[in-house]
């Protein structure tokens, strides 16, 4: 619940309802007023409250993995640990084991990837600001960009481009009149599904958290202020608010978790021949 | 973007501004990853890793060195074990020696007292018979005269008679057995009788 999904709220419920009944909150949630606007090289800016949440959320990340390495010590502190914790659970749990034995270089991406999604899920529960950044589909959009750029280019770079396109194209070990079917599957799978999923999957989770979390708060709101009987179910919906609350707790992990875990497939694929 | 807004933009049709605000955004942390996060946490798992292999490492050497010292005990145990052992046989050899030596003086002072007795007895047995000689010559001659009933003492003085019938006697004697016998000849059938 926000101020100005309250305001929006209540503007949409006057302006479609002037008798006042509940208007479910609607995709104006995502378009907040613009702070500032402004033109840069033929290009729109808009600086709304989601874009100063992305930008407060990024450079408190950056803040706390800076903090957590400032000392490094070999016996870590509770700051360094916590950090470390996340940063090896990328780098073991991600780049090793799921990219491979030449993962590792890439750990810092990939850990880069988790944090980065990591901190701007959580503005999704944190009060005042209590909207993802990630529900704003340019932003997952831009992640999955890279990573698709990324892996087609080090299968390229690791196995050449010959050899890389033609396994995508003619996945070895298939009956040879299969192709027709595969190859196209193949090519759609590895150059339009999966980066497309990459991103709508965590942008839509972030989106309907949202949304859950919106339509429970404005109802426990309204229906505490609507002075009838219904008003008994006011305390539901506030409890089903801070039950939405908490699974999206999990929600903002496993998503960020998720979304570093399928780069790192791809990129197993890319650095590891298919057999 | 207002306008949108109230139009129902569509969501998955975002903005280019949006994009590249995201853009600068994760290269930010890209950056700081790269270059300051991932550099420092690789540099304490390497160190850690050091530590705990140094660790082991020092283990190790203590342990090799605990079984290096462990043997050259047991290897001087063993070289004192054996020096002792040719101790003893040496010292038994020598005490065997040494028997032996003892053994053979015993012997030798055995066998010179025995022959020192035997020489004293023959000494004693001759001083014996040479006085039993000259007493039973007189006795026989003073019996003789007796039985004669003259004295013939003079005169088988003079020719020597005695003297002749003892030595004949005495070869007689000498010719059956060497020596003692003959006295024991003339004893015995005293004492047997």
């Amino acid at each position: 619940m926000t101020s100005s999904a309250l305001e929006r709220g209540s503007v949409l419920a006057v302006e479609s309802d002037p008798g006042g009944g509940f208007v479910a909150p609607g995709l104006g949630e995502f378009y907040p007023e613009p702070v500032a606007t402004f033109s840069l090289l033929g290009v729109d800016f808009e600086i709304t409250r989601i874009t100063i949440i992305l930008w407060v959320a990024t450079l408190a990340m950056i803040a706390f993995l800076v903090a957590s390495v400032r000392k490094p010590s070999i016996v870590p502190g509770k700051l360094q640990f916590v950090g470390e914790s996340g940063y090896s659970l990328i780098r073991d749990g991600v780049a090793r084991d799921v990219v491979g034995p030449r993962g590792l270089p890439f750990a810092p991406f990939l850990a880069s990837l988790f944090f980065f999604i990591l901190a701007n899920n959580l503005m999704a529960i944190i009060p005042f600001a209590q909207i993802s950044p990630m529900s704003k589909f340019a932003f997952p959009l831009v992640l999955a960009a890279i990573c698709w750029v990324l892996y087609i280019y080090i299968g390229i770079r690791e196995q050449g481009a010959g050899r890389y396109f033609k396994d995508i194209l003619f996945l070895p070990g298939v009956p040879k009149p299969m192709y027709v079917l595969v190859t196209p599957i193949e090519i759609l799978q590895n150059f339009v599904v999966r980066p497309f999923t990459l991103a709508v999957r965590l942008f839509a989770n972030m989106f309907a958290g949202h949304m859950l979390l919106v339509v429970f708060a404005l109802g426990a709101t309204y229906l505490f202020t609507v002075g009838n009987f219904s008003a008994v179910f006011g305390p539901i919906s506030a409890l089903m608010a801070i039950v939405m609350t908490f699974f999206e707790l999990l929600v903002i992990f496993l998503q960020a978790y998720v979304f570093t875990v399928l780069m790192g497939t791809y990129l197993n694929g890319s650095i590891e021949a298919e057999h | 973007m207002s306008i949108l807004a109230a139009e129902s933009p569509n969501p998955l049709i975002p903005p280019v501004g949006e994009i590249i605000i995201g853009l600068i955004a994760f290269a930010i942390v890209l950056l700081v990853m790269f270059k300051f996060v991932a550099p420092r946490f690789e540099q304490v798992f390497r160190a850690r890793r050091e530590a705990i292999e140094g660790g082991i490492e020092r283990a190790e050497a203590m342990q090799a060195e605990a079984k290096a010292a462990l043997e050259q005990y047991r290897a001087q145990l063993a070289e004192a074990r054996t020096e002792a052992a040719q101790i003893r046989d040496q010292a038994r050899a020598e005490g065997q020696q040494i028997l032996e030596e003892l053994r053979t003086q015993a012997q030798e002072e055995s066998a010179r007292i025995v022959a020192r007795g035997e020489e004293q007895l023959a000494a004693s047995r001759q001083s014996v018979v040479n006085e039993l000689r000259g007493q039973i010559g007189a006795l026989a001659v003073t019996l003789a005269g007796r039985v004669v009933g003259e004295s013939l003492e003079d005169e088988a003085r003079r020719r020597g008679t005695v003297d002749r019938f003892l030595d004949q006697l005495d070869g007689m004697a000498a010719g059956g057995s060497p020596d003692g016998r003959t006295g024991s000849s003339v004893y015995a059938p005293e004492g047997g009788r």
